[in-house]
């Protein structure tokens, strides 16, 4: 038997990987999700082989060799089709390993980490942040800035925004506004107000649309709104000319898990182009809001035995075609059986906003787990805090952080605010400027507590 | 500028309490600076609390087991193949498996009392024991006298520990019945930490979709009650045997859900 390419030998023991996909699992750091599709490593030696021999893969390699066939695969024909051999070109003689190195000199800047972007696929951008550490992967992704724009400018260094997402049990427009004005006096709500619908068809959809829409333009707000509903819904409701701001999909790394999701890469251009037709951005046009996280491919039987944090970055690949405004990585939503606990969920959310960085994505995160997750309200501070120091656009705002809707924990309004605390962060700054003129924060940035309440507090009566 | 109706200063706190009734999401809490307030944090941490000790709390099998031989029903035991709660959470395909010996039991059961029966109910812990705790055994107290009004016969019920829905395909087709029923605990959520769900199955076999089952959920004392949730049971399973099917090909005639 002619022995594999990818061998490692320590010691007396040598390990071999079959493909590339098996060297990518096993030099993962350990997730439930890859023991349970069966591909994780099987000792924690293999796995440092495993890292040893990918560390002397050549980047280039990845251009000749698919985790997924081109045949069989749209996404991996969208990775190959649209990859920029002139941006890739500074890194076409590195390994893997030498691209770590790289990525964290001190003279590799934002301005080439730009610059090489287009050049990195997916599957490099995977396998070199197995090679990193967390410290590692939240040093380059903090070197990064990638900035968008609708009614607000999101990204911009030095910023924090958030999505307030007021869900209710049964959809209720005025349990929906208590939510949005309580997130609002919390200085809430500049990444986008988005709602997590229980009905999840077009005229339910349409009312809390224009419910969101009315607000928005009553007191002038400089925000986005978003109904996360399925792409065909949004796309129907531009039709009916309804006020589409954001078109929000979730969206996974193989073809077969997007098929699962009921979309392809053409229902997205389209959905693109038609939310492009209407114009309604101020400050500029970016219209889309992807979700995704770690699992969805296993979860939907079409993982192709490639690990859940390559199939993830790949998810990446399909967000960085259609210019979005947000990318979310809800990253313990999936349950343990995915992401075990507080470790994992940790690890999986900063590889997702590294990943998403590298790749030029707007990458924001929720932060969440579910009850059944070894995890607690610590373990997302510290998620939380990790993703503040490596420069996350935008994290989710879940009045005290229950959704009670969705039914799991994600970040508070408060968990907002105090990042921007720690960090010295400032939220948009066209959202500054409204929460200012409408006495929400003063000059330090800080919540007013006793002043009259804002204008909008009267809306709910009339609702 | 618009007059505003609540110009006269108060605290937006206050009005924001007034907001509360309105939904059952956390808002208006006080903070301190911008961070939750004591108070409000340990609601929060205790609801947490709730909710882990119920995935969490050891299954109590031998007294569940014990109660119902009290009632003279002959019970099984089994175990899936999930030999622990981290293997349990972490593999739900483990979890949908019976491991052999529980086969073993299953068949020499079915060795000395080779009749087929129309019901088989399944006792499981699922993600929250604390709800089988507390309405597995009320339920069946709800259930039983309609099912011998109705005729029905049973399997020995079945006490299923580190369990997923589909242990019912297993279980079911093993004793050979007509229908499956397990009561299970379902995940918790915040607010409600001790919800139990049955799903009905009919012809168990391995390899029913969730399609293919019907499901009663959200039963404990503050949801849906037992006696309820027995007349729904009831016209489930007088549905699915008119009709030999169960799940989503299965008509509602009854009335009693949407």
């Amino acid at each position: 038997m002619p022995s594999s390419p990818y061998t490692h030998t320590i010691g007396s023991k040598a390990f071999q990987f079959s493909d590339l996909k098996d060297l990518l699992a096993k030099a993962s750091p350990l997730k439930s999700g890859d023991c349970l599709a069966g591909v994780a490593a099987e000792s924690e030696a293999q796995r440092v082989a495993a890292r040893f021999l990918l560390a002397d893969l050549p980047l280039a390699d990845f251009l000749n060799d698919t985790v997924i066939p081109y045949e069989e695969d749209e996404v991996t024909r969208l990775i190959m089709d649209t990859h920029d051999a002139d941006a890739f070109a500074p890194l076409s003689s590195m390994t893997v390993g030498e691209f770590r190195d790289w990525l964290l000199a001190y003279d590799t800047t934002a301005k080439e980490l730009s610059r090489v972007s287009p050049g990195i696929t997916p599957e490099m951008a995977a396998a070199v942040s197995k090679l990193m550490r967390n410290q590692d992967l939240i040093l380059t992704a903090h070197k990064i800035e990638t900035i968008t724009r609708f009614r607000s400018t999101i990204g911009l260094k030095g910023h924090l925004s958030s999505r307030l997402q007021p869900n209710h049990p049964t959809d209720d427009p005025k349990g929906i506004v208590a939510a949005i004005i309580d997130g609002l006096l919390n200085g809430i709500g500049d990444a986008v107000i988005g709602i997590n619908p229980v009905t999840d068809d077009i005229p339910g959809t349409s009312e809390l649309l224009i419910l969101l829409d009315d607000i928005r333009r009553r007191y002038h707000m400089p925000v986005q709104s978003c109904i996360l509903t399925h792409v065909t819904n949004t796309l129907a409701i531009i039709e009916q000319k309804g006020p589409v701001d954001i078109v929000f999909q979730s969206i996974a790394g193989t073809e077969g898990a997007n098929t699962g999701f009921g979309i392809t890469l053409a229902l997205l251009q389209e959905a693109r182009d038609a939310a492009l037709s209407l114009k309604r951005g101020t400050i500029g046009n970016q219209v889309m809001y992807f979700e995704t996280g770690q699992g969805s491919a296993l979860s939907a039987d079409a993982h192709h035995g490639v690990d859940q944090q390559t199939l993830e970055a790949r998810t990446y690949a399909v967000a960085r075609q259609y210019d979005p405004l947000l990318v979310n990585t809800v990253v313990g939503f999936i349950g343990p059986e995915y992401l075990y606990d507080g470790t994992q969920i940790i690890r999986a959310g900063l590889e997702d906003h590294f990943c998403g960085k590298l790749l030029g994505l707007p990458m924001g995160c929720d932060i969440c787990y579910t009850n059944h997750a070894q995890a607690d309200q610590n373990d997302m501070d510290n998620l939380l805090t990790l993703l503040g120091a490596a420069g996350v656009n935008f994290i989710m705002g879940v009045p005290g952080a229950d959704d009670v809707m969705l039914n799991y924990q994600s970040t508070s309004f408060h968990d907002t605010n105090y990042l921007r605390q720690v960090m010295g962060l400032k939220c948009a700054p066209e959202f500054e400027s409204w929460l200012k003129a409408m006495g929400i924060i003063d000059d330090k940035q800080r919540l007013v507590s006793n002043a009259a309440p804002p204008r909008l507090l009267s809306y709910l009566k009339e609702i | 500028m618009d007059k505003d109706v609540m110009s006269t200063p108060v605290s937006p706190m206050d009005v924001l309490k007034q907001l509360q009734a309105l939904t059952p999401a956390r808002i208006g809490l006080n903070r301190s600076g911008s961070s939750i307030s004591t108070r409000e944090m340990l609601k929060f941490d205790l609801d947490h609390a709730h909710a882990r000790d119920a995935v969490h709390l050891p299954f109590a099998a031998d007294l569940i087991e014990q109660k119902l031989r009290d009632q003279d029903i002959h019970v099984l035991r089994v175990q899936s193949r999930a030999n622990d709660r981290t293997a349990y959470l972490q593999r739900p395909d483990l979890g949908r498996l019976i491991n052999g010996a529980s086969l073993s039991v299953l068949e020499e059961f079915r060795s000395t009392e080779n009749r087929a029966s129309d019901l088989c109910i399944i006792v499981a812990d699922g993600l929250s024991t604390r709800s089988i705790h507390d309405n597995a055994l009320p339920f069946m107290d709800h259930f039983r006298p309609i099912a011998y009004r109705h005729g029905w016969s049973c399997t020995p019920v079945v006490i299923a520990e580190q369990a997923r829905v589909a242990i019912a395909d297993d279980i079911g087709s093993a004793l050979g019945a007509r229908i499956s029923i397990i009561l299970i605990g379902e995940r918790p959520g915040l607010s409600a930490s001790d919800s139990m769900g049955i799903y009905m199955t009919w012809a168990p076999k391995k390899g029913r979709t969730d399609a293919q089952r019907n499901c009663i959920s959200n039963i404990r004392p503050q949801g849906l009650d037992c006696p309820t949730a027995a007349r729904e049971l009831e016209g489930l399973i007088t549905s699915a045997m008119a009709q030999k099917v169960s799940g989503v090909e299965m008509q509602r005639s009854d009335g009693l859900l949407p």
